[in-house]
């Protein structure tokens, strides 16, 4: 699965894109921010407070309760602050 | 037949005049434009500039996402988005938002909508750099930004 990061997500992972094989019990976004969560101290860094980050799944906004079935890109970041 | 909106993401600035112009010339339709544009503020003279990092693969989808919903909640005749990404110094052009009608209330309401969802929804986030040279911080969302998008899901303001 290719995830990508922005902003202070990015900084605090390290990356802002990498390729990650899910395990099979990882099926909705919630899952997805607590497996990334014990990948190490980046991302418990990144994602301590997982209700605050933003999913996108393939280009649109979605809830923490998604289903990543049939994702291409994920994207994890902070709320946004443009305009 | 609702408008189809023109949305441009890009590092170099606008004209405001220019895209006003190429909105409006030739055309016999449009009694109301409204222009929004915001600037980078230097926070008391604190801030050298402010960083914007956005999505591209998301970001024009998203702001064109809710153009259309303004081009379809209000009689539009023309609906522009230009948002700026990169290094921007204060007193410079990060947003623009041209909104065009035969009437000047669904001018102003939908780029008043426009923008309040671009806020909140455009995958955008801002970097301060400090004058002093000390590390910026990333800029919070506010809450108020969260309110003023929710208003218009609340039936408290009328669609005409």
């Amino acid at each position: 699965m290719k995830l990508v990061y922005f902003a202070w997500v990015r900084e605090r992972i390290g990356v802002s894109e990498e390729d990650l094989a899910l395990p099979p019990d990882v099926a909705t976004v919630r899952d997805l921010l607590a497996w990334l969560r014990g990948r190490g101290e980046a991302y418990e860094a990144a994602l301590r407070h997982p209700d605050v980050i933003r999913v996108a799944i393939d280009r649109e906004h979605v809830d923490h309760g998604e289903r990543l079935a049939g994702a291409t890109e994920i994207a994890l970041f902070p709320p946004m602050t443009g305009g | 037949m609702p408008v189809d909106p023109i949305v441009r993401i890009q590092a170099d600035d606008f004209d405001l005049a220019s895209e006003v112009s190429a909105l409006t010339t030739g055309r016999g339709d449009i009694g109301a434009v409204v222009t929004f544009s915001g600037l980078c503020r230097d926070e008391a003279g604190t801030l050298s500039a402010l960083e914007l990092e956005h999505y591209p693969g998301m970001a024009e989808a998203e702001i064109l996402r809710i153009a259309r919903q303004a081009a379809e909640r209000w009689p539009l005749t023309g609906l522009v988005a230009i948002h700026r990404h990169g290094k921007i110094r204060p007193g410079e052009n990060i947003v623009l938002v041209v909104a065009a009608s035969s009437h000047r209330q669904a001018a102003f309401e939908g780029a008043s909508f426009l923008m309040d969802f671009l806020k909140t929804r455009a995958p955008f986030w801002k970097k301060e750099h400090r004058i002093d040279g000390t590390e910026g911080q990333w800029v919070d969302a506010k809450e108020v930004d969260d309110q003023a998008a929710a208003r218009w899901e609340s039936g408290k303001i009328s669609d005409r």
